[in-house]
């Protein structure tokens, strides 16, 4: 026998539900029911039934029962051994980082004025400036969505300083990130891809010298590449587009700073990319931010859409403030007239990723790179000595990511990745429809999390699923 | 000294507050040259035996030539430096956060939070297996189902990072759905001045001409501008409803039905559904598209400014549109990722969606079902009221337009009243509300409401909550007429004093990094 529970008279997350508070607050209005308050609502428009809603899970433990019920039918990088990249990474996340964006009072807070949100404020300027110093740039934005959103909105800027309305992307960029630029350029800027050299993954640089022109906005270039590589002629890249009055924007993976050199050391006017590496876990490709960064040249500064928060005096002596920069250049002052848009978007996985670089230090930043870099490299040997399998860029330097070729063992990277996923392994990303000139190639990616166990286990298991 | 009083005394009206000032430097003072915040795991020697240095073997022109100038710090000082960072902070968990108006800052249930670091889903790649992640599919899938009913659209897409995103996405299916019917000349978008500034922008940046309707004489958008603006060359309507204002527009459909007899299409922003959800819906009114803002409406925390979420809502005729992939289910019950969709817009993010806070979202739908949502636009319309009430009896203060009408979810006062007659501004008076233990957003720009002040209670703050928040605005009120100089240098108790504007838009003095600031104030680089 079962009997239906009555509805409760409150919910917890309601306080004013009391039926006794009600009744007291309408009275005081001189309201006769909360129907009337909708009096502006006209009765064609209302619902006349309940939303078609599963029913309620009221208390917290049938709630948890059920959401951990669905999400046990995950497998998490915890459980396997994922050697997946392409844009969200597998790094250590250092507790610190998950404490201090999980306390409530940054958690909970919003769009507060620097005085009781001073907090905010300086973790952001902060965010910044360490950024700042990793990219050797003076102005880094609050981050923005994403690092598809990043590079997107740095070619848009590039457009409005130079007034040219074309924009070269590096033609390794990853289809998705392309598909975003394409959507966010159009209708009135072309993008066109600077093909790259097969035998390495750079940019060949002849196709760019014979795509450049006086109408060529910015050339986009990513270092290291989405398929992995380390773009070493971007000195060379910097000077054609400089040569024809292009800007350089320069996409980086800010994990692999510290061996690498930024891309305004290579002569990039902006710097964009993701700052998931620093501190976010992969949350299925949901902890996502993008970073902008320039010189400190107000052609440059007054185009960024993003808030920048900057560090002012106070009327106390030995006080820092902290306040909008040149705020009348976004949407939230001046509406269409702004650059592009301004919204909510990802600032607590920028203050994370000052936590994090605070953590890490100069020589954590530099020793995170070269440990990535070197069993990155003891991977590509590993996989490369296994019958049939190609590296096709191993020539070139990679710090994080790499191309395994399996087109000459007969098998496709979607069979083999399902028989190392019954080994517990996830293996690279199938690139055979994103790049199919590359054939069957996974695009595999290393850091500091792997082990030589770890890599030795793929290279065995790899070994064993093409014998 | 004098002994205090026992029994203890009653506490005063107001309360003392001050806020924590740790006067605490930036990160970069604190560095100890040599300290060290974590360790990443030291390399193997076999590894290094095996392949020798390849950091050495990079090309001199792309290898760093000397380490980050990053602080240098130990893990405690980190913890304590960002802890003290976040005591001067107020969020919703601390303060009666109703002043940070159209932005429904609503309680967001600790359940949700723990639900959504589950490692199940934190550490879980978007490029795994299906077979791997059928739960977190199934959750999407679910909260999509949910939205569905919600808005009674017919597809939904949670791959927006937030509103203002989802708006865009929004205008970008508009643009490619004229498109694919040969309607590209279409190039102007209408929205009002009490929609979202996003509204516009979004419209502008993906290249539309944007026209900002007015409002009549008693605040609600005015039809007969509408039916003035709209042409061949309409792409789209984007509104608010209701509009940040609090004024509902009750003849929406006219609204729409005006747009669609022109051949535009109409996208509902819905950054205000906290008042209606339940009550009426985007497709009652006839629209094509609307999004939500998860982080608003369906209880996700706002962190700081984000991360978000957004989601967008559309019907069957939009639908081949949506970004992709989309979040399938196919007749097995199975869950997948459908990225063969010619017609889509392709990506406007990374993946698929802030997944933690679509984790989040969904639970706090699912704890409440249809009945509590119902219970959560009600009573956020109670308390709006309510408040609204209480904020009236105060003298100096008004409610423009719709006089004597009952307001959704929130209400923009205007203090212009009570400026003219002290000179103490709107500004002023939200930062005194500081010193209080809270604070209040005036509006965005334009300020077509004077002197204005944003007020959305939503459904989390109990009646002695908004008692407690009118009092403090009453008492600031009384103190600009009887020590305006008081009012126009607060805050008084908060973090930090009354910060200096000029330099942040001096070009020679504005300072968006710490090298910046050291490099202009000539204290070396």
């Amino acid at each position: 026998m079962s009997t239906q529970a009555e509805p409760p008279a409150a919910y917890p997350y309601i306080p004013n539900a009391v039926p006794e508070v009600r009744e007291a607050m309408l009275r005081e209005i001189g309201a006769s029911s909360v129907d009337e308050l909708y009096a502006d609502v006209p009765e064609h428009l209302r619902l006349t039934q309940p939303l078609d809603l599963p029913p309620a899970l009221r208390s917290e433990a049938e709630l948890v029962r059920h959401v951990e019920g669905l999400l046990s039918r995950n497998a998490s990088t915890r459980e396997a051994l994922s050697f997946l990249g392409a844009g969200c990474y597998q790094h250590h996340v250092p507790a610190v980082c998950d404490e201090v964006n999980s306390r409530s009072e940054f958690l909970t807070a919003y769009a507060g004025e620097p005085y009781e949100d001073h907090g905010r404020f300086q973790a952001l300027f902060e965010y910044a400036s360490m950024m700042g110093e990793l990219l050797e740039m003076d102005v880094v934005n609050v981050p923005t969505y994403d690092g598809f959103q990043a590079s997107a909105t740095a070619l848009r800027m590039a457009c409005r300083i130079t007034d040219r309305t074309s924009v070269l992307v590096t033609g390794s960029i990853g289809r998705d990130e392309l598909s975003k630029i394409r959507d966010y350029l159009a209708p009135d800027v072309s993008v066109e891809l600077v093909p790259f050299d097969p035998a390495t993954g750079e940019m060949d640089l002849d196709a760019l010298r014979g795509m450049v022109s006086d109408a060529t906005a910015a050339v986009i270039v990513k270092s290291p590449t989405y398929l992995g590589v380390v773009e070493t002629r971007v000195e060379e890249i910097a000077a054609i587009a400089h040569g024809v009055g292009a800007l350089v924007v320069g996409s980086t993976d800010p994990s692999t700073l510290g061996v690498l050199g930024p891309p305004a050391a290579w002569g990039a006017d902006i710097a964009c990319g993701d700052i998931q590496p620093l501190g976010m876990h992969q949350h299925f490709g949901g902890g996502h931010a993008g970073f902008i960064a320039t010189h400190d040249d107000p052609r440059f500064v007054m185009e960024f859409p993003s808030r920048l928060f900057g560090i002012t005096s106070t009327r106390v002596e030995g006080e820092y403030g902290f306040g909008d920069v040149a705020y009348e250049r976004t949407s939230f002052a001046v509406r269409e007239e702004g650059k592009e848009w301004v919204g909510t978007a990802a600032a607590l996985w920028g203050i994370t990723a000052g936590v994090y670089l605070a953590l890490m230090g100069p020589q954590g930043m530099v020793e995170l790179g070269e440990g990535m870099m070197v069993r990155t490299r003891y991977a590509m040997d590993r996989l490369a000595a296994i019958p049939g399998v190609r590296l096709p860029f191993a020539g070139s330097h990679h710090v994080k990511e790499f191309v395994v070729d399996l087109t000459g063992t007969g098998r496709t990277v979607a069979e083999v990745n399902a028989e190392l996923l019954e080994r517990g392994i996830f293996g690279g990303k199938d690139l055979s429809t994103e790049f199919p000139e590359l054939g069957q190639s996974a695009l595999c990616c290393v850091t500091e999390v792997h082990t030589k166990g770890d890599l030795d286990r793929l290279a065995d298991g790899l070994g064993e699923v093409l014998r | 000294m004098t002994e205090g009083t026992w029994p203890i005394g009653p506490k005063p009206p107001l309360r003392r507050f001050h806020q924590a000032r740790w006067d605490e430097p930036v990160i970069f003072e604190l560095s100890q040259p040599g300290a060290r915040g974590v360790l990443p795991p030291a390399v193997e020697p076999e590894i290094r035996e095996a392949v020798g240095d390849p950091v050495a073997a990079l090309p001199r022109s792309v290898r760093r030539e000397r380490p980050p100038a990053l602080p240098e710090l130990a893990q405690l000082h980190v913890v304590r430096h960002y802890a003290r960072l976040s005591q001067e902070n107020l969020g919703v968990d601390l303060n009666v956060d109703v002043g940070q108006g159209t932005c429904t800052m609503k309680y967001s249930p600790k359940v949700n939070d723990q639900l959504a670091s589950d490692p199940k889903v934190a550490d879980l790649h978007p490029l795994q297996d299906p077979s791997t992640t059928q739960g977190v599919l199934e959750v999407m899938w679910r909260l999509e189902q949910m939205l569905k009913a919600i808005s009674g659209l017919d597809r939904v897409t949670l791959q927006p990072g937030a509103g203002s995103a989802a708006i865009y996405t929004n205008v970008s299916m508009i643009r490619a759905y004229h498109a694919s019917r040969s309607e590209g000349a279409r190039d102007q978008v209408i929205t009002t001045i009490f929609s979202h500034p996003s509204n516009a922008a979004c419209a502008k940046t993906a290249g539309y001409e944007v026209i900002t309707l007015y409002p009549d004489a008693d605040g609600y958008p005015d039809l007969g501008a509408l039916r003035a603006a709209v042409s061949e060359r309409t792409a789209a309507l984007l509104i608010t409803n209701p509009e940040d204002t609090g004024i509902f527009n009750p003849r929406i459909d006219d609204f729409v039905r005006v747009v669609h007899e022109a051949g535009g299409l109409c996208a509902y922003d819905q950054a205000n559904a906290n008042g209606i959800l339940g009550i009426t819906r985007a497709k009652e009114a006839g629209f094509d598209l609307c999004h939500f803002n998860l982080h608003k409406t369906f209880s996700t925390p706002h962190a700081c400014g984000g991360p978000a979420a957004g989601a967008c809502a559309v019907t069957e005729e939009l639908a081949p549109f949506l970004p992709v992939p989309t979040v399938e289910r196919d007749d097995d019950g199975r869950f997948f990722l459908d990225h063969e969709r010619p017609m889509s817009i392709g990506k406007v993010r990374p993946w698929y969606g802030v997944v933690p806070n679509i984790v989040r979202a969904y639970a706090w739908i699912t704890s409440l079902g249809a009945e509590g949502l119902r219970e959560v636009a009600e009573t956020a319309v109670l308390n709006n009221n309510y408040l609204m009430h209480k904020v009236l009896e105060i003298a100096g203060v008004s409610a423009p337009y719709a006089e004597g009408r009952r307001r959704i979810e929130q209400v923009r006062y205007s203090w212009e009243e009570l400026s003219r007659e002290t000179g103490v501004r709107s500004e002023d008076l939200g930062l005194r509300a500081a010193d209080f233990g809270t604070h209040y957003w005036t509006s965005h720009h334009p300020w077509v409401v004077p002197e204005p002040m944003t007020l959305e209670p939503t459904e989390s703050y109990s009646k002695a909550d908004l008692d407690e928040y009118a009092a403090i605005l009453a008492h600031v009120a009384e103190e600009a007429r009887t020590d305006p100089e008081l009012v126009r240098t607060a805050p008084h108790a908060s973090t930090v004093h009354r910060a200096d504007h000029e330099p942040l838009d001096d070009p020679e003095r504005w300072a968006v990094t710490w090298r910046a600031y050291r490099r202009k104030a000539g204290l070396g680089g």
